[in-house]
């Protein structure tokens, strides 16, 4: 990755929301989503975003994407906004389109990185699903093309948001560990949006709390596990423990 | 516990039945079953009442081939289908204009709504005369008075395929940096073709059986005009005749265009 590094790969991602409104629509009153949130990623860090339902985790990672523009505030994401890919928390995948086509639109008409399209499959562990359509896969292999397709692009920047929930626990797992031998095999700056703790502890280097309520950060804290320990349950609910012992 | 697993395993490769050879032949099989019954009954009905306006089918079949034998039966159907072919195709795309339209923008929706109602409730009658009466007999009135009917229909339909939308993968699409040309491609007409198939089937129903009438009333060729002349002459004959023979012509169409159509629009689901 040495060459990424040099030109633009050291440029910190800045994000600085200072007001995120809903606004009022029929009997609902207009929502103050998020205010002065505020912070720095370095490069080909894993962040991680927590909080309660509701506390506007995915409206932040939505403004980041370029998604949602109608907010007070400025995204600086340096030379990476041009390669960026988001992780839904549905697949999103076309259902008329087979895995491999769905992987191989996001990138641009001849590009060589379409030959890396077997391999990807293959290391997500749908090689045999190539020409399958979407919808006739379980949910965990939707979410691994998903991943392939987020992953085929080498992107600077992965934003996922929520992308392993309403699966059982061991599918989970195995999706949070192809995700971190992905991410080590092709470092990248991830934006992880999470509700769930344990999962936030095991996957990230920080972690960013928002508190419910004042749509702000509560808690920012550095995650000090070695790769080792992140497989070790005792010790990621320890590390859970002292991180989240503030509430 | 192997007859479980065959049965998991018929279940995630499911035989489409529009497809399969064995699937066309027994319903195939069904439908010229059923026929024949019901041209079994007919002809019975037809020797218990010994009437001249109920023909058994066989004097039916003799008038047809007649008609085919003189050439009057191929030169009214090919004038009819030309008609229905004209009417089908500019209804069809204008009706998909004004419906997208409509999905899209909120407001036109708002007001152009009662319009659509209006026209959606004009009797097929009321659009034909006032079509002959403002633009005289011709070719052109009688396409435009059928594509009058139909238009409503089409827009209705594509309105709804333009609501349905999905926003999801409208974004998915943008963040992904699709551009125009391959989010219409691949993201959009994927999820409009269901609603366009739906209405070409039903319009072809519709289609027809209006330019049928208004080639009663104002044309001197095609499939109406025959019928007209033989209501003149009470031949009842030459009316199960013609009526059969569109009938057949139409099904042809259903089969080898709109119903394959609809299969492969619709190939990807569950």
């Amino acid at each position: 990755m040495a060459a990424l590094n040099g030109a633009n790969g050291d440029a910190p991602i800045r994000v600085a929301v200072q007001r995120k409104i809903f606004p009022a629509v029929g009997r609902r009153e207009a929502q103050l989503v998020l205010r002065d949130v505020s912070f720095e990623v370095a490069p080909r860090s894993f962040l991680v975003i927590t909080g309660p339902s509701g506390c506007g985790k995915s409206t932040l990672l939505n403004i980041i994407a370029g998604l949602d523009r109608d907010y007070e505030g400025e995204i600086d994401l340096g030379p990476a906004k041009d390669s960026l890919a988001f992780i839904f928390q549905a697949p999103r995948l076309l259902p008329w389109r087979t895995v491999y086509e769905n992987i191989s639109l996001v990138l641009p008409d001849g590009d060589r990185r379409r030959e890396k399209i077997p391999a990807m499959l293959e290391r997500v562990g749908l090689a045999q699903a190539a020409d399958a359509y979407p919808e006739r896969l379980s949910l965990g292999m939707q979410r691994r093309a998903a991943l392939a397709r987020g992953f085929i692009l080498e992107p600077e920047i992965l934003l996922m948001d929520e992308p392993f929930v309403s699966l059982d626990d061991p599918t989970a797992q195995s999706l949070r560990d192809l995700l971190m031998e992905l991410w080590h095999s092709q470092p990248t700056t991830v934006l992880f949006v999470t509700h769930d703790r344990a999962e936030a502890i095991q996957l990230g280097t920080r972690i960013l709390r928002l508190a419910p309520g004042k749509a702000s950060v509560a808690q920012d804290a550095v995650v000090s596990l070695s790769e080792a320990q992140r497989h070790d349950r005792a010790a990621v609910l320890a590390e859970q423990n002292r991180i989240f012992a503030t509430t | 516990m192997a007859p479980v697993s065959t049965r998991i395993s018929s279940i995630s490769r499911p035989a489409n039945p529009l497809l399969g050879f064995n699937g066309a032949l027994e319903r195939l099989a069904w439908m010229a079953g059923s026929l024949l019954v019901f041209a079994i009954f007919w002809q019975i009905l037809a020797d218990v009442l010994q009437n001249k306006y109920l023909p058994t089918p066989l004097t039916v079949f003799d008038v047809l081939l007649r008609e085919g034998a003189s050439g009057a039966l191929w030169e009214h159907t090919s004038a009819t289908l030309i008609r229905v072919a004209f009417a089908f195709v500019v209804s069809m795309f204008i009706g998909t204009a004004i419906g997208l339209a409509l999905g899209r923008f909120k407001t036109a929706d708002r007001f152009f709504d009662a319009w659509l109602i209006l026209f959606l409730n004009l009797p097929a009658l009321v659009s034909i005369t006032l079509c002959y009466i403002w633009f005289g007999l011709t070719e052109a009135a009688a396409v435009t008075a059928v594509a009058a009917n139909k238009i409503p229909n089409v827009a209705v339909n594509m309105r709804e395929g333009a609501r349905s939308l999905s926003k999801d993968l409208d974004e998915m699409a943008m963040v992904y940096k699709f551009g125009w040309w391959k989010t219409l491609r691949h993201v959009t007409i994927p999820q409009l073709a269901p609603f366009f198939a739906a209405s070409a089937r039903s319009g072809l129903a519709l289609v027809w059986k209006i330019v049928l009438v208004v080639e009663a009333f104002g044309r001197s060729s095609g499939v109406g005009y025959r019928l007209s002349i033989a209501f003149q002459e009470f031949d009842v004959s030459t009316i199960l005749a013609y009526a059969l023979a569109f009938i057949l012509i139409v099904q042809f169409i259903e089969f080898t265009v709109l119903q394959p159509l609809q299969a492969r629009v619709n190939e990807w689901r569950r």
